[in-house]
């Protein structure tokens, strides 16, 4: 458990997907302008990590890993299909965007309706991506594990968008150079608030 | 043949690659890419990988693209691209952890996010789909070498001010300016800083250009 909620602060809050890794940061910067956009994108990441990382985990340890094919047969002890997995995990990712499209839309169509334009671009969005290699490069124990790791992290890059999309609100009253509005002074506004992240980093989990 | 339609080399081809290079810069401007790039500008080497990848996966697929677009149908076209791309940057995974392995160990999941890289599908969709081969491929370049350059400048500036050296060799050990009394900026090195190194290369490139300014 204690490892649970370990695995949970630190993708929030250390490994921040945006932060650290700078992950997504082209929809990062192109849907934050309005604070109501952003937490409808915010919501759409968390719910693709959410259910894209604990996919690809089973896909990753039943299919793809060396050895991972044990299951069917002893003689596929050798077998390593990693060289695929940017493919099956790609695969899986758009399918899975577009399948959570059309449930929501006939479940919902109200959420369809503020979460529906942001999903066509979440199948590219370079956090959904980054989220399973990261899964598959730091080995997870188990898939509850996985899942935690995926929900944080979704939960780390909303909290990022809602914030800048707080203070471009705000910064439209300031008087900010010329050549440094908007796109200039936001990539430094979210420098600065790269920097206040780090803070996290002394926590020891 | 001939009778030569347009020369390969025309001033509005050259204008495909020229462009992306400055005022339609990939990263500055149309802010494509920004995703895979900054996390691996702390030392120059990876960097220049990092953007000879997009530099090869950016041009093939242009090409490849462009010499299927009227067989794609339009309602599958991004899966068709992911799968061009995808296939393309396996190749270039593999290459790497051929031939620079320990490169490659360092911009670890970063080659594969080259995949959901905007650039490279900001451009199929926006270029190759309604371009032919020839100028696709001119306009891949062209933004490649453009982003290319973003990323080797911040790689350029971070690794000397925050580590004092250019791969790996070290300059500022060499000419002399720590024994009076300089110190590298530790704070370069890690990523906040590139965030804002790119903010000021946008507002040196927006003061040179005023069309550039957002209003």
């Amino acid at each position: 458990m204690q490892e649970l909620v370990n695995i949970f602060i630190k993708s929030i809050f250390i490994d921040n997907m945006v932060f650290a890794y700078f992950l997504g940061m082209c929809s990062y910067l192109a849907v934050s302008k309005t604070v109501k956009t952003s937490v409808g994108m915010g919501f759409a990441v968390i719910f693709v990590l959410g259910i894209t990382i604990p996919i690809n985990y089973l896909l990753e340890n039943y299919v793809l890993k060396q050895g991972a094919l044990v299951w069917l047969s002893d003689s596929f002890v050798d077998v390593d299909l990693s060289f695929l997995s940017f493919i099956m995990f790609i695969a899986v990712i758009a399918s899975m965007v577009q399948l959570v499209e059309m449930i929501v839309e006939k479940i919902s169509p109200a959420l369809y309706g503020s979460l529906g334009i942001f999903l066509p671009l979440i199948a590219v969005n370079c956090a959904i991506l980054g989220g399973s290699l990261f899964m598959q490069e730091r080995a997870y124990n188990s898939i509850v594990e996985a899942t935690v790791f995926g929900l944080g992290s979704g939960i780390g890059w909303f909290l990022a968008i809602v914030a800048i999309a707080a203070i471009r609100e705000k910064i439209r009253y300031s008087h900010v150079p010329a050549p440094l509005r908007g796109l200039g002074i936001t990539f430094i506004i979210t420098g600065l608030m790269g920097i206040a992240f780090m803070s996290f980093m002394g926590i020891k989990l | 043949m001939s009778e030569k339609k347009e020369s390969l080399f025309s001033k509005k081809n050259r204008k495909l690659l020229s462009d992306p290079l400055n005022d339609n810069n990939p990263v500055t401007t149309q802010v494509l890419g920004i995703c895979s790039a900054l996390a691996i500008t702390v030392q120059l080497k990876p960097a220049i990988v990092m953007a000879l990848s997009v530099l090869v996966v950016l041009s093939v697929a242009n090409v490849v693209v462009s010499l299927m677009r009227n067989l794609i149908p339009s309602r599958i076209r991004i899966i068709v691209q992911l799968v061009v791309i995808a296939t393309l940057v396996i190749l270039v995974d593999q290459v790497l952890k051929a031939f620079v392995y320990d490169v490659s160990k360092e911009l670890s999941v970063f080659v594969g996010l080259i995949i959901t890289n905007c650039i490279i599908m900001g451009r199929l969709e926006a270029f190759a789909l309604g371009n032919k081969p020839w100028k696709s491929f001119l306009d891949g370049l062209g933004n490649a070498f453009g982003y290319g350059w973003i990323l080797i400048a911040v790689a350029f500036f971070r690794e000397l001010l925050g580590a004092g050296t250019l791969f790996g060799y070290p300059v500022l050990e060499k000419l002399g300016l720590y024994e009076m009394g300089y110190e590298n900026n530790g704070m370069m090195i890690l990523p906040p800083m590139a965030l804002v190194t790119v903010g000021v290369i946008i507002w040196v490139q927006r003061m040179k250009n005023r069309d550039l300014i957002e209003s």
